[in-house]
């Protein structure tokens, strides 16, 4: 029987979700030609693949066109502030570990005013999937320059031009201790997309996943030069990162064969600006777990937490 | 005084009260010695309140005004609510830590110092200058200074003795106030069990030796009473500081997460609680930073695991924008504020009431939530119970306010009967009727369950925008209005199930009078034993303390009209009548005169000093004794 397993007959799911399942229904609101969409879409298609009830997943966004992504999701959601839906997220998480939790946040949310959350999230390495929706610009507050805007590329708030080169956000990730999941990836290749989320999803511990992201309105030439010329990505691929399919790799003329476990080659990789990797940087599946501590006690019956009560009231007992 | 005589064992002298300060260096375990020296006054039945003595650096240099640390206990035969006036006794380890609590007011006519005498041989010329100037200066100003030779005592038992000096200090202090010394050498044994008997018994001998030392030496000796009932009570008697109760609210609470970041004088509760909160389940994150400690807090309560951060001053003010969301998007969450002296950061570890405006009005925007304040040590504990229960109930943040003098304060109290249902309910997993919105608020109470993400059919996405009561986001001006009026009217849901506040110092609640003070907070102690002082001497005036500031505490406007006068006592800074520039149009109130003058409309007078210490009952009671003769005038 072709393409179907011997066993099939036997998955019998009680539930079986749709992507339906995973939408909001209604609209959704980003300006035509972003790239948001195709990272909703591959959201909703790894959800309904992995069969994940709705009620069981959490989308947590801060602020930012990126950060309406949990709106569009028929899950829970958590719309927050500016630059705080980590720690949201990472609360979410620390007593409720069998919550699948899901972060949408913008190069202007995470790597400039939620800077401290990410580095600190990162070292948690708490399991959940962090998508930054990278455009170089911040889109909803209409064209500032984010931390990754290009040198020279003139925005409302430099209209000369960006002073600085922009922050490498793959080699800061990867320099923070006890991290275990970096990619890159972007939005307007599906079958690479979807492949480096599914594997940031099925990933225990924080994925990392940067998607360069088009914003048709205000940094088209953030993404246009990569889109018109593939040759500018190096391609990564390992039995235990993400396998790429033939017609995929056509597409890209450098592919190249990196062991995600290699942190030196990573760094390597992350530090190169003229040949931007694309796919899986880094993973370890041996990192601390952060709620493996947090949630310790989850669950404990009332007799043992009256006898824990009583045992704390005895040492002030005179 | 070493080559006197051994003198006849004198009868010890019966007393009500005591305060007693022992100030070292630090580093040299005078609040060590202090709190045992409370410790076994509660277990002997007395009423105990203890006040630390605290530098604010770690590691102050020596023999300095501002290194003093220490303990003040003041024991007596009646239970103890605040720290009292000026000390009776003192123990000093050198002069120069003694200035600073003379600066602060602390000793008077006739205060007992019993001072370390070594430094009138030390080898530094200007050590001992320095010393012999301070004894002569101390006399005239009519302390009684006894100097003795402490260190040299304690040096025929051990070789070092700074580490060592407490202990011997510790059994004087039993002779003196005729303690039972087996107390005291039970409590060197609990305190060092871990150390070994190596440890145990060269601490138990200097104890021994302080004992005797005092009974051959000295020449006060006192005697002071169980309070009435205290055998009674010495069984369900614990003792503890402020923070600790907070700490043990929390888990009696069946919070699971304190979520932190650390800040004087709020992080000993967080210390206290890691210790133990495995053993009822729960755990301590310790965030990046204040906003991230309570975002992290509001993510595990909208995940149905109610919350709680406890913070400082600065620490609220970072919080501000969270406190925002969780009103907009009626999280539940416990935040307690361990208030200290500020603004900015001000005064780490001293104790000021300055954070009320903020705690109630410090969001932009319109951000009703619940405001309740501890009196006491006891309340400490239970108020963190209420709190959570308060804000699962209403949907919403409630600010727990205390405070350095509570955080730091050391009291007996009566050990609580722990109760199932002071825990908080499992987390509701069971399918959510897709009929009810996620905000299905009650159009009177502005009232709503919660749906908790795994229950299947309550998908709501949370938002900090504007939104309808299916959670979606809406700029609709009508929604605003509306969605503002609900999360308001909940407030006042609240207050109708309120009783209206008990009042101090009447026969009867409907009695009139003079004056009436209205306060809250640490304060109470202090404020009604003036109030008893004044009464005795035959005033017409009471007090009231009031627990809630949001909503309000009902029946507030009856009462105050049954008073010619209404003044407000805090520890938080305002302007005097009659000082320079000041008049009333531009008067700053104390913040809850403001509030009650917000409120009530009536012309609601304060009294407020921001000294950084506790409110002392003498200050309180000249005070109020001017006001009260003001009026009768």
């Amino acid at each position: 029987m072709f393409g179907i397993k011997a066993d099939w007959s036997l998955e019998v799911f009680e539930r079986y979700f749709t992507l339906d399942d995973y939408g909001a229904g209604g609209d959704v609101r980003w300006c035509s030609g972003c790239g948001d969409f195709a990272i909703l879409n591959t959201v909703h298609r790894v959800l309904r693949d992995a069969q994940v009830a709705p009620e069981m997943s959490v989308a947590v966004s801060g602020i930012g066109c990126s950060s309406r992504m949990p709106h569009y999701m028929g899950t829970y959601g958590f719309h927050g502030l500016h630059g705080r839906a980590l720690p949201v997220a990472n609360g979410i998480k620390s007593r409720r570990p069998e919550l699948d939790v899901w972060v949408a946040t913008g190069d202007g949310d995470c790597f400039s005013i939620g800077a401290g959350p990410w580095l600190h999230t990162m070292h948690l390495n708490m399991d959940m999937v962090i998508l930054v929706f990278d455009n170089g610009i911040y889109g909803l507050t209409k064209k500032q320059t984010s931390p990754t805007t290009q040198q020279g590329t003139k925005t409302n708030t430099h209209p000369k031009g960006a002073i600085l080169p922009p922050l490498n956000p793959l080699t800061i990730t990867l320099g923070v201790t006890n991290i275990s999941f970096v990619a890159q990836v972007v939005d307007w290749n599906p079958p690479l997309l979807y492949e480096t989320i599914k594997a940031a999803h099925q990933h225990r511990g924080t994925s990392f996943v940067r998607v360069l992201q088009r914003c048709p309105v205000f940094s088209e030439e953030f993404t246009k030069p990569l889109q018109d010329n593939p040759d500018k990505f190096i391609l990564l691929e390992h039995e235990d990162g993400i396998t790429i399919d033939d017609n995929v790799k056509r597409l890209f003329s450098n592919v190249i064969e990196h062991d995600p476990k290699d942190w030196l080659g990573a760094m390597k990789y992350a530090r190169d600006q003229e040949n931007i990797p694309l796919g899986i940087l880094f993973k370890d599946p041996d990192a601390i777990v952060y709620e493996d501590h947090s949630s310790k006690g989850v669950g404990m019956t009332n007799e043992e937490k009256v006898a824990g009560l009583n045992a704390a009231f005895d040492k002030f007992q005179i | 005084m070493n080559d006197q005589v051994t003198l006849p064992l004198q009868t010890p002298q019966t007393i009500e009260e005591h305060i007693v300060e022992i100030v070292s260096d630090s580093g040299e375990g005078a609040q060590k010695c202090g709190q045992t020296f409370g410790s076994i006054g509660g277990k002997m039945g007395n009423g105990i309140w203890t006040v630390e003595i605290i530098p604010a650096e770690i590691q102050p240099p020596a023999r300095t005004p501002a290194g003093g640390s220490g303990n003040r206990i003041r024991v007596g035969s009646k239970i103890m609510t605040n720290m009292g006036n000026e000390a009776d006794l003192v123990v000093g380890f050198n002069e120069q830590v003694l200035y600073a609590r003379i600066a602060n007011g602390a000793y008077k006519d006739g205060t007992i110092v019993l001072l370390e005498n070594k430094w009138a041989s030390d080898p530094q010329e200007k050590i001992r200058n320095e010393y012999a100037f301070a004894v002569d200066e101390f006399r005239k100003n009519g302390l009684i200074v006894h100097e003795l030779p402490l260190e040299e005592e304690c040096l025929k038992i051990v070789s070092n003795a700074r580490k060592g000096k407490n202990m011997f200090v510790l059994g004087m202090l039993c002779r003196i106030y005729n303690r039972d010394a087996q107390l005291g050498l039970n409590e060197i044994h609990n305190t060092f069990k871990h150390k070994g008997e190596k440890i145990i018994k060269p601490n138990q001998d200097l104890f021994t030796a302080g004992y005797e030392f005092a009974k051959n030496n000295l020449e006060h000796f006192y005697d002071i009473p169980p309070y009435e009932g205290a055998d009674k009570d010495l069984e369900r008697i614990i003792v503890t500081n402020g923070n600790t109760s907070l700490g043990l609210g929390v888990m009696a609470a069946g919070m699971e997460m304190i979520s932190m970041y650390p800040i004087t004088p709020a992080t000993s509760a967080s210390h206290y609680v890691a210790d133990v909160f495995q053993d009822v389940g729960g755990f301590v994150h310790q965030a990046e930073d204040e906003i991230a400690a309570i975002g992290f807090a509001i993510g595990a309560s909208y995940a149905g695991k109610t919350a709680c951060t406890i913070t400082s001053g600065p620490g609220m003010a970072l919080k501000t924008e969270m406190i925002g969301l969780a009103v907009m998007s009626e999280v539940p969450l416990v935040i307690v504020d361990v208030q200290r002296g500020g603004p900015s950061t001000g005064l780490p570890t001293k104790v000021e009431q300055s954070d009320l405006l903020a705690a109630l009005y410090g969001e932009p925007g319109d951000a009703p939530k619940i405001v309740i304040a501890a009196a006491t040590i006891p309340e400490c504990f239970e108020f963190v119970i209420m709190a959570r229960k308060l804000a699962e109930e209403f949907r919403v943040p409630v600010i727990l306010l205390t405070d350095a003098n509570l955080a730091t304060g050391v009291q007996p109290w009566l050990r609580p009967e722990v109760k199932e249902e002071w825990f908080s309910a499992p987390v509701d997993q069971s399918p959510w009727d897709k009929k009810v919105p996620a905000y299905d608020w009650d159009e009177n109470t502005g009232l709503s369950p919660r749906p908790i993400p795994g229950q299947p059919d309550g998908m709501y996405v949370l938002t900090g925008l504007s939104h309808t009561e299916r959670s979606k986001v809406s700029y609709n001006s009508e929604t605003n209005q509306i969605t503002s009026q609900h999360r308001s009217r909940k407030i006042a849901a609240l207050q109708s199930t309120l009783k209206p506040p008990v009042i101090h110092g009447v026969d009867s609640q409907d009695d009139e009078g003079d004056l009436l003070v209205v306060a809250w907070g640490s304060t109470i102690g202090a404020i009604e034993e003036a109030v008893d002082n004044l009464k005795e001497e035959g005033h017409k005036i009471a007090s009231l303390h009031l627990r809630f500031l949001s909503p309000l505490e009902p029946g507030l406007k009856d009462i105050f009209s049954r008073y010619k006068k209404v003044m407000t006592i805090e520890i938080n800074y305002s302007d005097e009548l009659g000082a320079p520039m000041i008049t009333t149009e531009n008067r700053r109130y104390a913040q809850l005169a403001n509030v009650l003058r917000a409120q009530f409309v009536i012309d609601i007078d304060c009294w407020s000093v921001v000294y950084g210490h506790p409110l002392q009952p003498g200050l309180v009671t000249d005070e109020l004794k001017k006001r009260l003769d003001a009026i009768n005038a």
